[in-house]
């Protein structure tokens, strides 16, 4: 198991630095010169703009920039917002418990969906309960969710006057105020989820439900319900639960329209935000923090399943 | 899954006494109804973005005080936007945009990423590591928010959103054919290839593309119903179309202000998203299962 967690870590560090390169590099597609935006009113100045330039380092060689960016990047600092002068870790570190919310609380609406309609659909396969769950899960895949954000605030907030269509309220200020505000975005996210998580629970299911040792818990006269939930889940839920791992991650890119749409000031609205204010260094930070949650997500994945499945470990 | 199963391929065996794989494929492609039903809507709203000069009933630039955000009518069967403009000419107009995006986007990651995965695969060695690394690095953001804050360097511009989502798209793609060009060297008949001297990129074009194209032609499929979603998000967020052109995502982020007063602003032209991408990922859907020599049926 060390041998397999050593050689798993030691891939990310390539990665994350490829990553890193690539993040940099995104200031070389921008059109003009940054310390022409940062100097505002001032640019006319060229005390101001030598200033900035020297400040930022922009007056020296790329990977001199590179190397002094890299390095503050490795402990944490992600340089300081344009816009509102706070460093921009501040802020990812400010507004991940938002998203971190809205991402758990679709997470949990896509498995408590996605999984038994699988499932079930997997059982009832070619029938017309199994053509009807495909259909929905096909319909929450091509849904674009700003779209079904939008639709919901008409119904729920228009129409209906159930539920606020926008704002954020914390768990801990008032837990219900809180799930009102969070009800219809995780619901948003947590289609797209549970038609994912579906596709695979059901591909898993069947996959199982074809192998031997199902044929012999039938043949030994166990009933249908013992071999489906104790067999045949047991075992396709472990690509699944890996696989739920990385779509957790997913819910982040997710969220980025979803909470502009329901104003939620997470961690999506950060980078919108920052995209409009042209506020590069934010962009630059959130692409890296989401870059290396994923990253860690995906080496949980790896390693629930090598914890689950023996074989692979020794592999 | 032998690479003789794959439909067309150059020096696949004639296929003997039945029909040949290509046939069979698209014998079992036009069998499956939903994919059918799929590619007829696909091929209407192709028609609607190339026809909508002659279709739109009205300019979808024209404002107009005297009709601002009228509900739906038989003169404005999608109602008028917060200009007065026609919504159903805008919507008509803005499948030209979207469909753009995405079979632009779709094309300039698979021209990226098949010639990088043939290669990686192919060569193998530093080339490949090099390769999958970068890959790998860019597969670890998600796409949408790769492509955001590619638009956003590249500054708000269709053209832009279309590198943007084109760019974050390419890796997988790569990673697809890489695969692919491993499997198929490791085949007998791409080593008698090699061994009668062809060199490598003959061997590249010649017999390992056509190999790769059934499952090409399945991702690229479903690509473009990402990408059609990416783009309406850019434009949505104002990083791609630029207004007054009309595009269904920035028509969808300037509704939500009227979502009150006039809902079928938001109505109509995110039906418009849904139904296209619905009707592309039927048609990738029916592709997979037809060529996907696994589900034979």
């Amino acid at each position: 198991m060390t041998g397999f967690l050593v050689r798993r870590v030691g891939q990310i560090i390539p990665t994350l630095l490829i990553l890193s390169l690539l993040v940099f590099g995104l200031q070389q597609l921008m059109p003009g010169d940054p310390a022409l935006i940062l100097a505002g009113e001032e640019r006319g100045d060229p005390q101001v703009l030598a200033q900035i330039r020297a400040e930022l380092m922009l007056d020296r060689p790329l990977w001199e920039q590179y190397l002094h960016w890299l390095s503050r990047v490795v402990v944490g600092d992600f340089g300081f917002s344009w816009r509102i002068r706070l460093p921009v870790s501040e802020l990812i570190l400010e507004k991940l418990p938002v998203t971190f919310q809205l991402a758990t609380m679709s997470f949990v609406i896509g498995v408590v969906i996605g999984v038994p309609c699988g499932v079930l659909s997997a059982v009832w396969k070619d029938r017309p309960a199994d053509w009807a769950i495909n259909a929905v899960a096909l319909f929450g895949i091509s849904t674009p969710n700003f779209w079904l954000g939008i639709m919901l605030i008409l119904l729920f907030s228009v129409q209906l006057g159930w539920l606020p269509p926008s704002g954020y309220v914390p768990p801990w200020e008032d837990p219900w105020q809180s799930l009102a505000t969070t009800i219809m975005p995780a619901f948003v996210l947590g289609t797209g989820v549970a038609s994912v998580l579906m596709r695979h629970t059901r591909a898993a299911m069947l996959g199982a439900l074809s192998q031997d040792y199902v044929r012999t818990a039938r043949a030994k006269g166990l009933s249908e319900r013992v071999v489906v939930a104790k067999h045949a889940l047991r075992n396709a839920l472990i690509p699944v639960v890996t696989l739920g791992t990385i779509e957790f991650g997913r819910l982040l890119a997710g969220a980025v329209l979803t909470e502009q749409i329901f104003t939620i000031p997470g961690f999506g609205k950060l980078i919108v935000d920052a995209v409009f204010n042209r506020d590069y260094p934010v962009v630059q930070g959130v692409v890296l923090a989401t870059a290396l949650i994923f990253v860690l997500l995906s080496l949980l994945a790896d390693l629930l399943y090598a914890a689950v499945n023996p074989r692979l470990r020794a592999a | 899954m032998s690479a003789f199963t794959r439909g067309g391929a150059a020096g696949a065996p004639p296929a003997i006494g039945g029909e040949s794989p290509g046939r069979r494929a698209l014998r079992q492609f036009m069998a499956h109804r939903l994919a059918m039903a799929g590619l007829v809507v696909v091929a209407i709203f192709v028609l609607a973005a190339l026809l909508a000069p002659w279709l739109a009933p009205y300019d979808p630039l024209e404002t107009s005080w005297s009709r601002l955000r009228q509900a739906p009518s038989w003169a404005h069967p999608f109602g008028t936007d917060e200009n007065g403009r026609d919504v159903l000419s805008r919507v008509l107009w803005g499948a030209r945009a979207s469909l753009m995006a995405g079979v632009v986007a779709v094309g300039g990651a698979a021209l990226m990423g098949v010639p990088l995965g043939l290669l990686a695969g192919l060569a193998g060695g530093w080339v490949d590591a090099v390769i999958s690394r970068v890959a790998d690095a860019m597969l670890s953001v998600p796409s949408l928010i790769l492509a955001i804050a590619l638009a956003a360097f590249l500054g708000p511009a269709l053209e832009n959103a279309m590198l943007a989502i084109a760019i974050a798209a390419a890796p997988v793609f790569a990673r697809l054919a890489r695969g692919m060009a491993l499997e198929a060297r490791s085949t007998d008949w791409f080593e008698s290839a090699r061994a009668l001297g062809n060199p490598p990129w003959r061997n590249a074009l010649l017999h390992v593309l056509p190999n790769i194209a059934p499952p090409l032609l399945v991702q690229a499929t479903l690509a473009i119903a990402e990408a059609i979603i990416a783009e309406a998000a850019l434009s949505f967020l104002g990083l791609g179309q630029q207004p007054p052109a009309p595009s269904w995502g920035s028509m969808l982020n300037s509704a939500q202000r009227f979502i009150e007063s006039a809902p079928w602003l938001a109505i109509f032209p995110g039906l418009a998203i849904f139904v296209v991408v619905l009707a592309f990922n039927l048609v990738g859907d029916g592709l997979r299962d037809a060529l996907d020599p696994r589900t034979k049926r």
